[in-house]
C-alpha cells in the first residue's frame, strides 16, 4: 500500500502537487516510484522553461526504462531540484521530499485529484 | 582480473619504432602536450597474456551455440578473413587514383549487384557502416524523394509496435515523427489500424518482415499497397533477411528501399559490437539520392566513382566498411544461387525444429510453433507458476556455455525470449539445447528460488546495474601516487 | 557449390519428418505465391579454392604502392605485430555486443580499458565505446551539443571535406543550420569570421587541428571566441599527433572527436575505421553510443557492464539522441592494443618520427620549387605549390611505386609517417627532381 499524504493534490499520471502562495511544487508519488523501480537518473527542464499542463516536462530513468513526467500545470519553472541530478535515489527513498521542480506564473491547472480520489485511482491501476 | 593499467610497470616497454633519422621537428611550447598520457607500460609477453585471459572471458560463435534472436549469429567462415587481409585490399589507400583501384571498385560493384539481385532492388550503396546507419540512409532517400516532389507535408513514418528500437530512433534522426501501429492477434500488422494511420502526412512505413516475432506477414502486398496509395514509400528493415533470401525479395513485395546487415545475413563477424556494414538498396527512382560517390561502369568497361547532384550527401567518410564488404562478397560467391536459398531454408527449418521441441518440453509459444527463422518463447506462464523469469532462464543457460536468446524483446511479449538458431547448427546442437531448456524447466519447478541467482559458474555473478548507472564509473581512476 | 551447413540432406529430411513435413518448401507456405521466386540470378556457388582465386585476382587489379606520401584522412602506419595477433582471436572476432555481462567480461573490460586510454590520450573525462568513423563522430559530436535554445552549428572550412559533408547531411535531416567559416590565406580558420558567425543560437563550433591541410589551428583563440558566445567547441584530432601535441582537454574543448584509423587499423580502402568520441563530465549523458561502466556483483567482485543505457535507442526509441547500436568494437580494441603496445614513450616517438619525416620532406621538396602554401606550424601533412602538372607528377611517381601527395587546393597535399624513412624520402626526392627536370 503506497503512501498518499492527505494535504497534497495528485494527477492520474502519478505526479503530486503542493501549492504555497503562487508557487506550485511538483514531484512523483510513492506509487509511481514503486512502479518505476530503482531510478538512476532524472532529466529536468531548465529554469525559465515553460511547462504545459498535461505535457511531459521531465523524464526519469531506471536501468531498462525511461518514463515521462507530466506537468499538472501550465507555467514557468522557477527552480529545479539539482540534488536529484546526483542522487536520483532520493525519489525512491523519499518521494514526497524529493520534489522535481517549482513552477510559478501558473495560468492553468489541469484536473487534479484529492488524496481519496487518487487512492481509488491507484487501487484501480494496481 | 587485472586491468592493463594495474599491470603497468614504469620503464617496461616494447621496441616498436626506431630512433629519429632526421632532425627533430620542434613546436612552440604552447602547442605541446603538458603531460604524457598514462598509457600502460608493458612487455609484449605480458600484453599478450592479458588479452588471452580476456579472450577466455568472452563468448564467441566458436565457443558455443549462440541463438541470439534478431542477431543471426551464424558461423563466420575463415576464408572471409583470409581474403579481407590480402594486402591488395587491406593496404590500399582510399584516395588512390581510380585506375589503381579497379580491383576494389570491382569488388564493390560485384557485391552491389548481387545484393541488389537478392533484395529485388535496382541500385545499392555500401556506404552505411551498420544496420541502424542503413536505416537512417534509407529514410534520407525517402525524405529526399518527397522534398523533390515538393511534398513537404509528408512528415510521418509508420512503425509497427514490434519493431526494433532503432526504427523510431532512425526516423527521428532523418527528420520524421513516428506513428506506432499495433500488431494484430496473429502478430502481423493490424490492417485496419494501418488504414486509419495513413494520410497525406504519411512519408512511409518501416517494416521488418518476417517481424521480430519470427512471423512473415501474409498481408505484405496489401500493406505496401495501403502505404503507396496514401503516397508514402515502404522501407524494408533487412535485419531478418536470413529467413527469406532466395525465396522472396523485398522488391517484389512492394518495398522501395531496404538495408541489409552484412554482419548478420552475410556471415561477416560481429567483433563484439562491430564493425558491421549496412548496405542500402533502392528502386531506380530513388537511386539519384543515394550517398556520394557511387561505383559506375564506364563505356570502356573500367569502373569509376560518380557523384549525383541530387544525392543526400554522405553518411560516412570514403566508401563504407570496405573490408567487411569483401568478406560478404566471398560468402555470397561461395553459396551462390543454390546455396543462398538453401541457407535460409535451413535457418527456417532449424527454428521450426527448435520451436516444436521446446513447446513439447513445456515452454509457451504465444504465436504457435510455426515460424520463420526465429521465434518468441513467453516465460510469463512459467513465471506465474514458479517465479522464474525470462532473465532467470537466460542466466541459467550461461552456466552451460550457451549464449541465451534475446531477452525481453519484442516488447509486446513481457517475458520474451527470442531464439534464432541460424542454419549453421546441427541437429545435435539443437537437441542439446532442448535438453538444457528441459532441465531448466525442471529446476524451475523444483527450486525456482535458486534460479534467481544464476549463473553459478561464470567469472562473475549478475552485476549491479543500478549502481553502475547511478554513479557512473566509466574510466580507470589512477592512484595519484603511482 | 559451397556451403556452411553442418547437416546433410538426409539429416534435414529427418528433421522435417520430425515436424510432420516432407519438403522444406512447406516452411515457406505463409509467403504469398505472387512474391515467391524460383531462383536468383546469381552465379553458381564455388569451392573455397575458387573463391580465394577470384578475390586474389581482384586484389591484384589494385596497385599496391611501396611508398605512400598521401594522407588526407587515411594514413599508412606501421602496425605492431601483437595488434593483429590479439585482434584476430576468435572470441573477440565472433562475439556479438556484450549484452550478457557474465560471459562477456573480456570484451567489456577491453572497452573500459579503451575508454580510459582515450581519456588519457585526449585529456577529456569520458569516452564512449566508439562510433563508425571520424566523420560520424564529428556529426554526432556537434549534434550532442544542442539544447532547447541553441540549434545551429558552425563549421570551419579547413576541416576534412568528407567530414564537412557528413556533418551537413546529419544536420540537414534534423533542420540544424550549418554555417561555414572560411580560411585565411595561411590556411587557418579566419578568427574574425568565426567570431562573426558564432551567436546566441550557436550550439557548437567544429574545427579540426591539425586541419585538413595539415596546419595546427589557433585552438586557444577558437575556444575563447566560441565560449565567449556561449557555444560549445568540438575539436577533431589526429590520435598520433597527440603523442606530442597539446590535447583537446588542455585546450578546454567540450567534445573531442577523431578518426582512430592511425591506431593500428589498415588503410583498407576506407574502412572499417574507428570513430573516437570523448567529452566532459558535464556532457556525459549526451554522449551517443555504448558506454561501459564498472560495478560489482552480489559477492563484491569487480564487474563491467554496458551502462547509461537509458540514453540509447533500444530504451528511449524515438527520443534517443542517436540511433547507433553496432559501433566499431573490434576497431576500438585494435586501437587499445596499439596504445598499450607502443606505450607513452612509443606514442611520442611515432609522433616525432611522423613530424620529423614530414618536415624533412617539406624542406627537400621546397628545394625543388614545391613551395609551402603556409608558413604556420604543421604536424605531418602540408600543402605545397606544384611547379609541374600535378596529375602528371602523380602518374609519373606511380610508375616508380610511389603514391604522391593528393592534388587539391591548386597544389599538392603531402603526408609523411614513421614509414617514410630518410633514405626513402631521399629516393623519392630524386625521382621528383627527375620528373621536374624532364
Amino acid at each position: 500500500m503506497s503512501v498518499i499524504p492527505a494535504e497534497l493534490s495528485y494527477t492520474t499520471s502519478h505526479e503530486w502537487v503542493s501549492v504555497e502562495g503562487d508557487t506550485y511544487t511538483i514531484g512523483l508519488t510513492d506509487f509511481a516510484q514503486d512502479a518505476l523501480g530503482d531510478l538512476v537518473f532524472v532529466n529536468l527542464p531548465m529554469e525559465g522553461d515553460e511547462v504545459v499542463a498535461g505535457e511531459a516536462f521531465a523524464d526519469v530513468e531506471s536501468v531498462k526504462a525511461v518514463s515521462d513526467v507530466f506537468s499538472p500545470v501550465t507555467g514557468t519553472v522557477v527552480q529545479i531540484n539539482e540534488d536529484l541530478l546526483d542522487a536520483p535515489e532520493a525519489i525512491n527513498e523519499d518521494p514526497y521530499g524529493a520534489w522535481l521542480v517549482r513552477v510559478e506564473e501558473v495560468s492553468e491547472v489541469g484536473d487534479l485529484l484529492d488524496a481519496d480520489a487518487y487512492e481509488a485511482h491507484c487501487a484501480q491501476e494496481a | 582480473m587485472k586491468l592493463l593499467f594495474e599491470r603497468s610497470v614504469a620503464g617496461r616497454k616494447q621496441t616498436i619504432f626506431p630512433d629519429l633519422d632526421v632532425p627533430e621537428a620542434t613546436f612552440d611550447e604552447t602547442l605541446v602536450r603538458q603531460s604524457a598520457p598514462r598509457l600502460p607500460q608493458m612487455a609484449e609477453v605480458d600484453l599478450g597474456r592479458h588479452y588471452t585471459e580476456l579472450a577466455k572471458q568472452t563468448h564467441g560463435v566458436n565457443d558455443g551455440f549462440y541463438p541470439l534472436g534478431s542477431c543471426t549469429m551464424k558461423y563466420n567462415p575463415r576464408v572471409n578473413e583470409q581474403v579481407a587481409a590480402l594486402p591488395g585490399f587491406a593496404d590500399i589507400h582510399p584516395l588512390q587514383p581510380e585506375e589503381t583501384v579497379q580491383g576494389c571498385l570491382g569488388a564493390m560493384h560485384e557485391l552491389e549487384g548481387m545484393l541488389a539481385e537478392i533484395c529485388g532492388m535496382d541500385a545499392m550503396t555500401l556506404q552505411p557502416a551498420a544496420g541502424a546507419h542503413g536505416e537512417y540512409t534509407g529514410l534520407l532517400l525517402i525524405r529526399a524523394h518527397h522534398l523533390a516532389n515538393g511534398d513537404t507535408g509528408r512528415t510521418k513514418i509508420i512503425v509497427p509496435d514490434s519493431a526494433h528500437g532503432t526504427n523510431p530512433a532512425s526516423a527521428v534522426m532523418a527528420g520524421f515523427t513516428v506513428v506506432s501501429v499495433p500488431s494484430d492477434a496473429q502478430g502481423g500488422v493490424d490492417l485496419d489500424a494501418l488504414r486509419a494511420a495513413v494520410g497525406p502526412d504519411t512519408a512511409g512505413l518501416m517494416l521488418t518482415n518476417p517481424n521480430t516475432l519470427g512471423l512473415f506477414d501474409p498481408n505484405i502486398v496489401e500493406i505496401c499497397q495501403i502505404i503507396h496509395e496514401a503516397g508514402g514509400l515502404c522501407y524494408y528493415d533487412g535485419a531478418n533477411l536470413n529467413a527469406v533470401m532466395g525465396h522472396a525479395r523485398p522488391g517484389d513485395m512492394g518495398f522501395d528501399c531496404v538495408h541489409v546487415n552484412l554482419h548478420k545475413t552475410f556471415s561477416t563477424p560481429h567483433g563484439g559490437g562491430g564493425p558491421g556494414s549496412g548496405p542500402v538498396g533502392c528502386k531506380a527512382f530513388l537511386a539519384p539520392y543515394l550517398p556520394n560517390p557511387r561505383v559506375v561502369e564506364r563505356p570502356d568497361g573500367t569502373l569509376a566513382f560518380s557523384c549525383s547532384e541530387q544525392s543526400v550527401g554522405k553518411v560516412r567518410s570514403f566508401y563504407g566498411n570496405f573490408l567487411v564488404a569483401v568478406r560478404a562478397l566471398a560468402y555470397i560467391l561461395t553459396l551462390g544461387r543454390e546455396g543462398i536459398p538453401e541457407a535460409s531454408a535451413s535457418a527456417v527449418l532449424n527454428a521450426n525444429y527448435l520451436a516444436h521441441f521446446l513447446a513439447e518440453a513445456g515452454y509457451a509459444l504465444p504465436y504457435g510453433e510455426r515460424c520463420m527463422h526465429e521465434f518468441v518463447i513467453d516465460v510469463g506462464p512459467l513465471k506465474a507458476e514458479t517465479g522464474v523469469s525470462a532473465m532467470d532462464v537466460a542466466k541459467r543457460l550461461l552456466d552451460f556455455g550457451v549464449h541465451p536468446p534475446t531477452m525481453y524483446f519484442p516488447l509486446i511479449v513481457h517475458e520474451a525470449l527470442m531464439a534464432e538458431p541460424t542454419e549453421t547448427e546441427s541437429r545435435e546442437t539443437l537437441d542439446e539445447f532442448v535438453g538444457l531448456m528441459t532441465g531448466i524447466l525442471k529446476e524451475a519447478h523444483e527450486d525456482g528460488e535458486r534460479l534467481h541467482s544464476a549463473p553459478f559458474t561464470c567469472p562473475i555473478g549478475r552485476p549491479d546495474e543500478v549502481k553502475a548507472a547511478r554513479k557512473p564509473h566509466v574510466r580507470y581512476e589512477f592512484d595519484e601516487e603511482g | 557449390m559451397g556451403s556452411y551447413l553442418p547437416e546433410t540432406d538426409e539429416g534435414r529430411a529427418g528433421m522435417l519428418a520430425a515436424l510432420g513435413l516432407t519438403k522444406s518448401d512447406e516452411l515457406f507456405s505463409v509467403i504469398p505465391p505472387e512474391v515467391r521466386i524460383d531462383a536468383l540470378d546469381l552465379p553458381e556457388g564455388r569451392s573455397e579454392l575458387e573463391v580465394v582465386s577470384h578475390l586474389e585476382a581482384l586484389a591484384r587489379e589494385n596497385r599496391h604502392f611501396d611508398v605512400v606520401l598521401r594522407g588526407a584522412g587515411a594514413y599508412r602506419h606501421h602496425i605492431p605485430s601483437i595488434v593483429k595477433s590479439v585482434t584476430s582471436k576468435e572470441e573477440f572476432v565472433t562475439a556479438y555486443t556484450p549484452y550478457q555481462a557474465e560471459i562477456s567480461q573480456g570484451v567489456l573490460q577491453s572497452i573500459f580499458e579503451y575508454q580510459t586510454q582515450i581519456c588519457e590520450l585526449t585529456g577529456m573525462d569520458v569516452a564512449n565505446a566508439s562510433v563508425y568513423d571520424g566523420a560520424t563522430a564529428a556529426a554526432e559530436g556537434v549534434l550532442m551539443c544542442r539544447d532547447r535554445r541553441r540549434n545551429e552549428v558552425v563549421v570551419a572550412e579547413t576541416v576534412h571535406p568528407d567530414v564537412m559533408t557528413v556533418i551537413k547531411t546529419y544536420c540537414a535531416s534534423r533542420d540544424v543550420p550549418v554555417v561555414t567559416v572560411p580560411a585565411t590565406s595561411d590556411l587557418m580558420v579566419d578568427l574574425d569570421a568565426l567570431r562573426a558567425a558564432v551567436g546566441p543560437t550557436t550550439a557548437a563550433v567544429y574545427v579540426q587541428s591539425p586541419n585538413y591541410l595539415g596546419i595546427i589551428e589557433d585552438m586557444d583563440g577558437i575556444v575563447a571566441a566560441s565560449h565567449e558566445a556561449g557555444s560549445k567547441v568540438v575539436m577533431g584530432f589526429n590520435p598520433i599527433a597527440l603523442g606530442i601535441l597539446r590535447t583537446p582537454g588542455e585546450y578546454g574543448v567540450d567534445v573531442a572527436v577523431g578518426e582512430g584509423q592511425p591506431l593500428g587499423l589498415p588503410l583498407g580502402f576506407g574502412g572499417p575505421y574507428l570513430g573516437i568520441m570523448a567529452t566532459t563530465k558535464a556532457l556525459m549523458r549526451k554522449l551517443p553510443g555504448r558506454i561501459v561502466g564498472e560495478t560489482s556483483d552480489a559477492e563484491g567482485r569487480r564487474a563491467f557492464v554496458l551502462t547509461l543505457q537509458a540514453r540509447e535507442q533500444h530504451i528511449r526509441r524515438e527520443k534517443a539522441s542517436s540511433n547507433i547500436c553496432s559501433n566499431e568494437a573490434l576497431c576500438a580494441m585494435t586501437a587499445s592494443v596499439y596504445l598499450a603496445a607502443v606505450g607513452p614513450e612509443g606514442l611520442a616517438q611515432v609522433a616525432r618520427l611522423c613530424a620529423g619525416h614530414a618536415h624533412y620532406l617539406a624542406e627537400k621538396l621546397a628545394e625543388l620549387g614545391f613551395a609551402p602554401m603556409s608558413d604556420k606550424p604543421f604536424f605531418n601533412e602540408f600543402l605545397t605549390t606544384c611547379p609541374v602538372d600535378a596529375h602528371q607528377l602523380v602518374d609519373q611517381l606511380a610508375e616508380h611505386g610511389i603514391l604522391a601527395g593528393l592534388p587539391t587546393h591548386d597544389g599538392i597535399l603531402w603526408c609523411a609517417t614513421e614509414l617514410n624513412t630518410r633514405a626513402e624520402i631521399d629516393r623519392v626526392v630524386s625521382v621528383v627532381k627527375e620528373v621536374c627536370d624532364r
